[in-house]
């Protein structure tokens, strides 16, 4: 404040210096020790009246002319209510409150705004998946660890502190739901989305090498999907096999890349979300799986079909061994067993007539046995003897 | 102590003048920007070039009549628009490339292109030609494939060829996008669709020929098995066999007929019935 009351003496001073058209009679209290006032009072007591000023009031007690001087002096020394510096009300009336020994609040509000900004920027707090770089004018320096970091204050040396372990993911293509086609090996299209993930390798180099590294990331990615795209057939891209080896292929030719630019960047992994046929000609696709569960429905009841056969065969086989075997130890009597139980179970199901002599004319009503059953009539004439 | 700056008025000014003069003539080069000094238009002195002796850091000139030029150091990027290929075997294919270049010549191109958007606007009808030639010389199948590596090889050694007289070195041409026109778009789907209407056939054809194929397997192993197991006695399996299809035509239970049977008292089975004769 010292240097403030020094210019505020010098802004009434040369106020008081000039000639005043409201007259000249002051004899100025506050400044009587500068020059201008002194000479302003001495030289001109009768200057032009001052319109305002009841006439012959040239007295120094009476009403004089306020100069801005005396406009601050009126204020006085302010309360309490005024205590806490900065705003205040503006204007001309503004002032800083003074402390108890008479002195202004203003040099140390200077020196702690100050000092809080030279501590803000030079006190960092790195957390543990963060890193920094620091450029001393402009200059990169050196790197900050996570932790505590003291650098310079702000003009000299300036730090970014950047996310470096977080792993950034970019789905691709962005979030309108355009189909992207990419053309394959085979000259067919897919529709294809993959997410990018990655990190940061380097901060300097992130910082330092690439204008817009966002954006060389992407790129890098377009291209190289592309690349790995055009290098596949249009079958190896939807199955899993194949979509793992293009996601490889794309993380490698992506890091070669973007190693190649300096980058700083950590391809993490590259993850193919969705690989579909383009939505023309999907119908098409779809009627191939239906064709495949077709085939398969088709072999498999031809497979049930067989077994079947074969089981039936195989019981039939070994039913008739069994029996041969037991027919093999004797054969006569075996023979007639199975004859006569055969028979017995034919005949006591059926109607039967026996037909005795060649002089007895058999008559036989076969109209009337069809009608008394309904069912088909099988009329056996047993072969004669055996 | 109210006097002070009269005091130190001397002091005082000399300090600030010192201070402006500072202001006005320091500079600070960041790491990302190289700067070219140019005094009267003529460029006198670099900064933090690539392979310069200087750093970034904080420099000093001559007020009012040195002005600092200040040039991207990083890696820049160029790309291009949608370019219509013609290629070799007379397809169209629409390319999109980028080329990834850095300033290396500050005065060069300062004096030749101006800023870097100058740059690029000289390098991107170059590249548009350089790509359009390059591979306009392979097969469309080439285009997409393996070969884009030798291509690109190319276009970036015919780029970087004419981006040093820009004073800027070429890093990386890569396509970014290769993709059909509408109309050989049109032509991919209808093919695309034939391909699998194809593919669905096959598919059928092949299910019902395993089918058939498997059906007969079964039939011709299940007729080896009889012929194995009967073959061992065939009059026994004729009889035997008679013997299953008499049980199976006239007493199956589940589905009785009523059938008449007429013995002639001759029959076998009658044999014992006659008694003993």
């Amino acid at each position: 404040m010292r240097i403030f009351d020094g210019f505020g003496q010098r802004i009434s001073l040369a106020m008081a210096g000039k000639k005043s058209p409201w007259g000249g009679g002051s004899d100025d209290g506050g400044t009587g020790d500068t020059p201008g006032g002194s000479q302003g009072g001495g030289d001109k007591p009768k200057g032009p009246r001052n319109p305002w000023l009841p006439p012959g009031g040239t007295s120094d007690d009476g009403r004089r002319a306020p100069n801005i001087e005396d406009i601050f002096k009126s204020r006085g020394p302010e309360g309490p209510r005024r205590s806490g510096g900065g705003g205040g009300p503006g204007g001309p009336n503004f002032r800083f409150p003074q402390r108890p020994g008479g002195k202004s609040w203003f040099p140390l509000a200077v020196v702690a705004i100050v000092g809080v900004g030279l501590l803000a920027t030079s006190v960092h707090l790195v957390a543990p998946q963060e890193e920094g770089v620091v450029k001393t004018l402009g200059n990169y320096t050196r790197k900050m660890e996570p932790g505590l970091n003291f650098s310079a204050p702000f003009p000299i040396e300036t730090v970014d502190v950047e996310d470096v372990e977080g792993v950034r993911s970019v789905r691709i293509p962005g979030n309108n739901n355009q189909a992207k086609l990419i053309l394959t090996g085979d000259q067919n299209l897919v529709d294809l989305s993959y997410i990018v993930r990655w990190n940061i390798k380097d901060l300097a180099n992130y910082k330092f090498r690439v204008v817009d590294p966002i954006e060389t990331v992407n790129e890098a990615a377009e291209a190289a999907m592309r690349a790995a795209v055009a290098e596949t057939q249009l079958d190896e891209t939807f199955s899993g096999q194949g979509r793992a080896a293009i996601e490889m292929d794309v993380r490698e030719r992506m890091q070669r890349t973007l190693d190649g630019y300096q980058a700083g960047v950590r391809v993490l992994g590259v993850e193919i979300e969705k690989a579909d046929p383009p939505a023309q000609v999907v119908d098409a696709f779809r009627d191939v799986q239906v064709a495949e569960q077709n085939a398969d429905a088709a072999r498999n009841q031809a497979q049930g079909y067989a077994q079947q056969v074969l089981a039936q065969a195989e019981g039939e086989a070994e039913a008739f061994d069994k029996v041969y075997a037991q027919y093999r130890l004797a054969p006569e009597v075996t023979r007639q067993r199975l004859y006569y139980e055969t028979m017995e179970r034919v005949l006591s199901q059926t109607d039967k007539t026996i037909v005795e002599t060649d002089n007895v004319t058999p008559y036989l009503p076969l109209p009337e046995i069809r009608r008394r059953s309904q069912q088909p009539v099988t009329t056996v004439t047993a072969p004669e003897g055996q | 102590m109210s006097n002070f700056l009269q005091d130190h008025r001397n002091t005082v000014i000399a300090l600030a003048v010192l201070v402006i003069g500072f202001m006005m003539s320091a500079y600070v080069v960041p790491e990302e920007d190289q700067v070219v000094i140019i005094r009267t238009g003529e460029p006198v002195g670099t900064v933090n070039t690539p392979g310069g002796e200087t750093d970034a850091g904080l420099y000093f000139r001559v007020p009012f009549i040195d002005s600092v030029n200040r040039i991207e150091k990083r890696l820049l990027d160029l790309e291009m628009t949608d370019e219509e290929v013609l290629s070799a075997d007379q397809q169209r294919l629409l390319v999109n490339a980028y080329a990834r270049f850095r300033i290396t010549d500050p005065v060069r191109m300062v004096e030749r292109a101006g800023s870097t958007d100058g740059v690029r606007n000289a390098l991107e009808p170059i590249l548009n030609s350089v790509l359009r030639q390059e591979l306009g010389r392979r097969t469309f199948q080439a285009m997409l494939t393996a070969e884009r590596g030798s291509a690109l090889a190319n276009v970036r050694t015919n780029l970087d060829r004419q981006a040093r007289q820009y004073g800027a070195e070429v890093v990386d041409v890569k396509i970014m996008r290769t993709d059909l026109p509408e109309a050989p778009l049109q032509s991919a789907f209808r093919r695309m669709e034939s391909d699998r209407e194809r593919e669905a056939r096959t598919i059928r054809a092949g299910g019902s020929r395993d089918a058939r194929i498997i059906r007969a397997e079964a039939d011709a192993e299940s007729a080896r098995i009889y012929a194995e197991a009967f073959g061992k006695d065939a009059e026994f399996y004729d009889f035997y066999r008679a013997m299953q299809s008499y049980d199976a035509t006239f007493s199956n239970d589940d589905n009785p007929s009523e059938s008449s049977i007429i013995l002639s008292p001759d029959n076998e089975y009658l044999r014992q019935f006659r008694g003993r004769r």
